[in-house]
């Protein structure tokens, strides 16, 4: 019996979030006195997840798992999960775990708790907290099968570095039993930018800017801190930005360390899709404006007048401190 | 080609979230119960399939009587014929269980249900239905079109999208951008008076395995006092050395 982890990778490395689920798994495993497995496809630097407590990593070498495919990941780490007797299953929350984990979920007939935001309340009964109400509240929520999954929300418990000896070990690719014939015909991704799902700060702006022409000022901004853009739903329904930005009860959540809103006046559901956050800071000229209840810092101005100042004042921030 | 679309009747998204019974149960007191968002592009794109490609539509959703206002809404925007299953839904994995049932039955070429509900967030009756069903899946689907038994999609991926081909029958886990906001609708009177009229089976539930159990909940901590800077200067001096976050 071990906790089993899936540590997401892309191009053979691993992603941010493969550490926190590796510390998360890690966390559990020490509150049932067993040791940590993870499952990685085609990665090239599995050792690396023994300095966050894995002691076995099993890494798929498939060429036809090079690229995400939910049906065959998922078959692949139900091939794990029995051949290694795990009871716990410990996932990520980003969008390609998300579509998986159902799949494995009905494969193990296991319980599947999403969005965990802490380490389990407890382990017998198997006890988690996650948000719930799109993060206007927390379930405690008991998970009853055999076999339980765990997806961590992002950057809700961070990596923690717990050194341990790790063994890595290469296994071929599970087939995926089920009807599955859906492919892949063409990825669209912006690369070299952070995204919403995993940057520490996301720099969002609402209908305070007035328009799409006036986005300029946002990216600079953005690509000053290293941040992702996000926006809030009118300007993604007016069509000013694309959809993969907006944020908010419908949109993506967000969960960076750092969340700067422009413009964004805080309805409720914009709100509760960013609450998260762990620092949040408002820039708008209505000192009413409900964000400014919701956050950590403000400031009450123009949004053309104090972005381009806060860009003049973070270049040489940057320049001082690196 | 036959559609069914999964309902989840949740609270509007203005909704003020609070607890009652000690805090193990979601007080519906003032709540308005709606279609859940991501189910209602879904519906919306199954409105267009029926119309373009001559499609019908069924819908189904796990409840008690209480769902079935939300329902009828549901079938005044165009849906021709509805299944509630007469059980209080309680997790993801038995409403799939449930839903499966109606689809085995139906003989379903299409299902579409929301990537996730806005209420309890679990995000995976679409998938755990597929797999029960042995259907095809796409998740968090943002485009959607299919030609005889070809299906072309585009989902959401973290950074951007992916473009895929599958085949039907086949199960989606829809939300915005199956259809934009603007082309959602709004029942007219017609449609109000002709849902009345349509058949809304109700079905008693299988026996289902129940996997999870939400024992208890509560609310984030209120928030302290937000801090006015005067200056950009003084703001990142704040996030630099009080935040700790730049």
């Amino acid at each position: 019996m071990s906790v089993l982890v899936y540590t997401e990778s892309e191009q053979g490395k691993f992603k941010k979030n493969a550490f926190e689920v590796a510390s998360y798994a890690s966390a559990v495993a020490k509150m049932m006195g067993t040791t940590v497995t993870a499952i990685a496809f085609n990665t090239t630097e599995g050792e690396s997840l023994g300095e966050y407590g894995v002691s076995k990593v099993m890494n798929v070498k498939d060429s036809s798992l090079e690229t995400f495919n939910a049906g065959g990941f998922a078959a692949s780490i139900a091939e794990a999960v029995k051949s290694t007797d795990a009871k716990v299953v410990i996932l990520s929350s980003s969008t390609d775990t998300k579509y998986l984990a159902p799949l494995l979920a009905a494969k193990l007939s296991a319980g599947y708790a999403p969005n965990v935001v802490q380490a389990p309340d407890s382990t017998a009964p198997f006890m988690v907290k996650r948000t719930a109400f799109s993060n206007k509240g927390f379930a405690h929520t008991q998970i009853d099968t055999d076999i339980k999954i765990v997806g961590v929300s992002n950057n809700a418990f961070g990596a923690h570095e717990n050194k341990t000896e790790v063994s890595v070990e290469e296994i071929s690719g599970a087939a995926d039993a089920a009807t599955n014939d859906t492919k892949s015909v063409e990825i669209d991704k912006v690369v070299g930018k952070a995204t919403i799902a995993d940057a520490d700060i996301v720099v969002s702006a609402g209908r305070g800017m007035k328009g799409p022409e006036n986005w300029g000022m946002i990216e600079e901004l953005a690509d000053i801190l290293g941040a992702a853009t996000a926006c809030s739903k009118p300007v993604s329904d007016l069509g000013w930005r694309p959809h993969g930005e907006h944020v908010g009860q419908t949109g993506k959540p967000v969960a960076s360390n750092l969340y700067i809103a422009i413009g964004i006046s805080g309805a409720i559901q914009h709100l509760a899709g960013v609450s998260a956050s762990k620092t949040k800071v408002v820039i708008n000229n209505d000192p009413e404006a409900p964000f400014f209840k919701a956050a950590d810092y403000g400031i009450v101005g123009d949004a053309f007048e104090v972005v381009p100042q806060l860009i003049e004042k973070l270049k040489d921030f940057k320049a001082q401190n690196g | 080609m036959k559609i069914l679309v999964c309902i989840s009747n949740v609270p509007d998204t203005t909704s003020k979230i609070n607890f009652t019974d000690g805090d193990t149960k979601f007080d519906t007191n003032g709540v308005q119960f709606v279609i859940n968002p991501n189910d209602e592009f879904g519906l919306t794109r199954a409105m267009w399939f029926k119309e373009k490609q001559g499609a019908t539509v069924h819908i189904a959703t796990v409840g008690g009587p209480t769902v079935e206002p939300t329902m009828r809404k549901a079938l005044a925007i165009g849906a021709d014929e509805a299944f509630r299953i007469n059980t209080e839904p309680t997790d993801g994995f038995s409403v799939a269980q449930q839903l499966a049932e109606v689809v085995k039955n139906g003989g379903y070429d299409l299902v579409i249900g929301g990537r996730e509900s806005i209420d309890y967030n679990g995000g995976m009756v679409p998938g755990i239905l597929a797999s029960l069903t042995n259907m095809n899946f796409i998740n968090s689907c943002i485009s959607l079109e299919i030609d005889g038994n070809n299906v072309t999609a585009v989902r959401e991926i973290d950074g951007g999208k992916e473009k895929l081909s599958s085949s039907l029958p086949l199960v989606v886990g829809g939300q915005k951008g199956l259809v934009e906001e603007s082309d959602l609708r709004i029942p007219n009177m017609r449609g109000i008076m002709m849902a009345r009229k349509k058949s809304l089976s109700v079905l008693e539930p299988v026996e289902a395995i129940k996997a999870t159990e939400d024992k208890k909940f509560d609310k984030p901590a209120p928030k302290g006092q937000v801090k006015l800077a005067d200056s950009v200067d003084q703001l990142v001096d704040l996030l630099h050395n009080e935040a700790k976050v730049i």
